[in-house]
């Protein structure tokens, strides 16, 4: 058993939800308890979606499970095939049905019904939620893909949009557009907006653009495997990124690459005066594993911020992320406990976080900035706005949304020279967030948990205060390991900057 | 004076049949109860013991309340624990240690059943005995179940609340037990009305805290406010407690009857209870009348949800003049349910159960001015062009006695009246 209060992922079948919701003539019938349908809600509040998700639930109760939960399951079959009318119906279990051990695939195939059925394994006792979207759209693939003529244009497919993706109906325009630019057309974009019957024809692609590993990487193995179709392994997020993938599509298509960069504007934005200040600035980066390898890239080389610290929540991208960890020379986290993450970021203490809905209420609880970059999120990240995170767009959208929770550059120099002040004092806060403006409190700060052994002289207190606030704890913790390894148990100005020149790189 | 209300229908829903549905349910399970007992009671715990699914629910029903650090949480089965049982119970011991050494502040644990743990039929009734006397006295540890195989949504309220009942001590003091978990503001006021009609010692169910309980016995009486307390009314019942028959305190003229019919328990006439909620009553349909005006004459559906279906239909026929189409309940409680049923005007289908394909099909028929539902069906129905009222917020939003009438009234209108104020060229989808 695993205490768990947070969860990064839901269980593998709101998996394949996501696949079943984003495609159009599938439905899903899931033997499931009274209750699972609180996943409906995720579909239709917080990505807004204006119809139910096609899903059938078999609703069984107590009194079911000693006679026919069997029988439940087919009647639900029929009544959803003759209700939707769909081309083809995915079958398998949640959690509970798992236990009770119903067949669902071997039931479904003796109903005799004249569409596919695909039968989902889905063990929801071992796997999660990007799991089960990736397995199931590849047993999807599998049953409905077939070898075929390439079509006489260059054409390609985008794998890997669901439905509740971060931002994944404004990346698919965008890669859109990246590929006509090169002449190439899209083929089929599944799951999202496909129907069974458009993957009857992924097969005329002549390669496959794989958007996002975690939720389509299975289905681009088989169909390089079984079709001949190579697939790109580079996610466009970033403006290096979106160039490198731009040289990978020219080789896999055999045409000259090609970018409109005339709406770019993030890297001449990052090299404008004005994002000085930005440099070096240390970011915790944490999310799910493409989005956390595109945004430290992106942190490092194109915003010339410090990467402080970075990890994944699927366990599915530990390699590629430990590997990239160890490139930017940082302890890399593989974890979907919330509270191992908290910890990471107090000891990191970086000057913002870049990660999920969790991290943006760590930040808010630590008191440092947060831009959100990855699944899951809540409704204010499924905009309205056109914003996505992939190519040209992307990348001046990410831009924008990194700057804006930090301290822009003035104020920061104003609250650092007029620390004193009555007005800028550091409690003050930046001006554009919410919050009431707080007046200076002279009161002494209370001594830190665990710092009772070593006592700060009042002059080094005040030196103290004086260092930024957003560096000061990182600062403290510092001094007090420096004073504790050395065995001095008072710390003066003088052991404050002795610390410093220490600690200094 | 048009002080007294209508006179009850000459033939009110009582006897109505009732359309009995099994199929597809689009309803919360029982676990949800937790997110609002646990604010109510604040030295109690609740453990799920479950599947990521679970957690995942809970996750999305708390919303953002999930990052304040809440008292709930799931201990989630791993493969390990389904292959063989004696170990389940082990590990339940070592979360629930780890657990109480983290929260020393925690007074009464709630171990809660899901669909997973019964179906595997791991005993959480011997678990929590076992862990009652390892912990003893400072932590109590009770059990019930939340599974969506049992429980319907407000049902969870109703096995919680059901498992602390055999626990409270005996006595025989002439005391009235309100059960329901209300917002503290409301019960504020419920105690503070009843305490001016003479009508004391009053108790509570759930208390605030274990140190705040009180004993159970022949001579107590309890009103239910809530009505989807049937469990808990039989545990009651079983400790020798009798239940005052009552409408359930919605609206001017529900909150009226409930009082009426507690105070005529305690031998005080109808009389004093006009007298004392003179001024409240006066105050709840000066306010009820302000915005109920958007309600008047408008057909209203309620999906099944919460138990409180029957009721709300009641105060919004009755108080804001609208006419119920139909009314779907997860579960109809006859007994409880008599008073209401006696007063809502005969004309809706009265549904319980569901089959929630029919149910559209009948919605889509209809063509109600408002559709009372959950979040799985209000956006899709609203792209539909029905205007529709979520049913959750109406079991978390302070929606009891008098103070809250216009409160709750302005919850069925607001849809309404954002519709008319919207103009919009084309609909665009």
């Amino acid at each position: 058993m695993k205490l768990t209060v947070w969860t990064y992922e839901g269980p593998p079948h709101v998996g394949a939800m996501r696949v079943a919701t984003a495609m159009k003539g599938l439905h899903y019938v899931l033997h499931a308890p009274q209750g699972d349908t609180y996943a409906d809600l995720l579909f239709t509040m917080i990505e807004r979606r204006n119809h139910r998700p096609p899903v059938t639930y078999t609703t069984f109760q107590a009194r079911d499970l000693g006679s026919d939960t069997a029988q439940l399951f087919k009647t639900a079959c029929l009544e959803a095939y003759d209700r939707f009318q769909p081309q083809a119906l995915i079958v398998g279990s949640s959690c509970t049905a798992e236990l009770i051990q119903d067949d669902p695939g071997g039931m479904s195939e003796t109903l005799g019904l004249p569409i596919p059925v695909v039968p989902l394994e889905l063990p929801s006792y071992q796997r999660k939620e990007n799991f089960g979207a990736d397995e199931t759209f590849f047993q999807l693939v599998r049953a409905l893909a077939r070898p075929m003529d390439r079509t006489a244009r260059p054409t390609a497919n985008l794998i890997g949009p669901t439905a509740l993706g971060f931002r994944h109906r404004d990346d698919i325009t965008e890669v859109t557009a990246l590929l006509e630019e090169m002449g190439i057309s899209v083929n089929v974009c599944a799951p999202y907006g496909a129907t069974p019957g458009d993957l009857t024809d992924l097969g005329a692609a002549h390669f496959n653009v794989l958007m996002y590993p975690e939720t389509g990487e299975s289905a681009c193995r088989w169909m390089e495997r079984e079709l001949g179709q190579p697939f790109t392994k580079t996610v466009p997020i970033g403006v290096g990124a979106t160039r490198d993938f731009v040289e990978e599509v020219a080789k896999l298509a055999g045409v000259e690459p090609k970018i409109d960069s005339e709406r770019l504007r993030l890297p001449w934005y990052s090299a404008s005066v004005d994002s000085t200040y930005l440099t070096g600035k240390r970011v915790f980066i944490f999310g799910d594993g493409t989005h956390v390898a595109a945004a430290a890239r992106i942190a490092r080389d194109e915003m010339g911020f410090e990467v402080a610290g970075l990890g994944c929540y699927n366990r599915e991208m530990a390699r590629p992320i430990r590997a990239l960890a160890r490139d930017y020379g940082v302890e890399p986290l593989i974890t979907d406990d919330y509270l191992e993450v908290e910890a990471a970021i107090e000891t990191v203490a970086p000057e913002l976080i870049l990660g999920t809905q969790m991290e943006r209420h760590i930040g808010k609880r630590l008191g440092i900035p947060c831009a959100v970059i990855s699944a899951p999120v809540h409704v204010q990240d499924f905009p309205a706005r056109y914003s996505p995170q992939m190519g040209i767009e992307g990348a001046n959208v990410i831009f924008d949304t990194w700057v804006h929770p930090l301290v822009m550059g003035l104020e920061e120099h104003l609250l650092t020279m007029f620390r004193e002040d009555f007005e800028f004092h550091d409690e003050a806060g930046p001006s554009h967030h919410g919050g009431k403006a707080k007046p200076r409190i002279e009161a002494e700060e209370p001594q830190m948990p665990g710092s009772v052994e070593v006592v700060w002289l009042p002059a080094a207190e005040k030196e103290l205060k004086k260092i930024p606030f957003f560096v000061r704890g990182k600062a403290k913790r510092n001094t007090e390991t420096f004073a504790a390894e050395r065995g001095t148990r008072e710390i003066s100005v003088e052991t404050l900057y002795e610390a410093k020149a220490h600690y200094a790189r | 004076m048009t002080d007294r209300f209508a006179p009850p229908p000459a033939t009110g829903c009582r006897n109505t049949p009732v359309l009995k549905e099994r199929g597809q349910h689009e309803v919360f399970c029982g676990l949800t109860g937790i997110v609002w007992l646990h604010r109510k009671m604040q030295d109690a715990f609740f453990l799920v013991v479950g599947s990521r699914t679970c957690a995942h629910l809970l996750q999305s029903a708390a919303g953002v309340m999930i990052f304040a650090e809440p008292r709930f949480a799931t201990a989630i089965l791993e493969e390990t624990d389904l292959a063989g049982l004696a170990d389940a119970q082990e590990e339940l011991d070592r979360v629930v240690h780890e657990l109480l050494a983290r929260r020393p502040d925690i007074r009464q644990l709630f171990l809660v059943g899901s669909c997973p743990s019964e179906v595997i039929k791991l005993d959480l009734a011997k678990a929590a005995e076992r862990l009652s006397a390892a912990h003893a006295p400072r932590v109590r540890v009770l059990n019930y179940s939340g599974s969506g195989i049992e429980t319907t949504f407000t049902q969870g309220e109703d096995a919680c609340l059901a498992a602390m009942v055999p626990v409270l001590p005996k006595t025989e003091a002439r005391e009235l037990l309100l059960v329901g978990a209300l917002p503290d503001v409301v019960e504020e006021q419920a105690l503070s009305l009843l305490d001016a009609i003479g009508v004391g010692p009053v108790r509570v169910l759930p208390a605030q805290t274990k140190d705040s309980e009180y004993g159970i016995g022949p001579n107590t009486v309890f009103a239910l406010t809530q009505p989807f307390l049937g469990d808990t009314h039989a545990e009651l019942t079983r400790r020798g407690a009798r239940h005052i028959p009552a409408p359930m305190p919605f609206g001017e003229e529900g909150t009226t009857r409930f009082l009426e019919a507690i105070a005529a328990e305690f031998g005080i006439g109808p009389e004093v209870v006009a007298r004392v909620t003179e001024g409240p009553r006066a105050r709840a349909r000066e306010a009820v009348r302000k915005v109920a005006e958007p309600l008047w004459g408008k057909r209203v559906f309620f999906f099944p949800d919460s138990q409180l279906e029957i009721p709300l239909a009641r105060f919004l026929a009755r108080e804001c003049g609208m006419e119920p189409v139909e009314v779907g309940t997860p579960f109809l409680h006859r007994e409880i349910m008599g008073p209401e049923l006696d007063l809502l005007p005969e004309g809706p289908r009265l549904s319980e159960g569901q089959d929630v394909d029919k149910q559209l099909a009948r919605v889509r028929e209809d063509r109600p001015d408002l559709t009372v539902c959950g979040l799985g069906l209000a956006n899709p129905l609203e792209a539909e062009g029905l205007a529709t009222k979520w049913a959750i917020e109406l079991v978390f939003t302070p929606v009891h006695f008098y103070e809250q009438a216009a409160d709750l009234a302005s919850l069925f209108a607001r849809p309404l009246r954002r519709s008319r104020a919207l103009a919009f060229e084309e609909a665009d989808t």
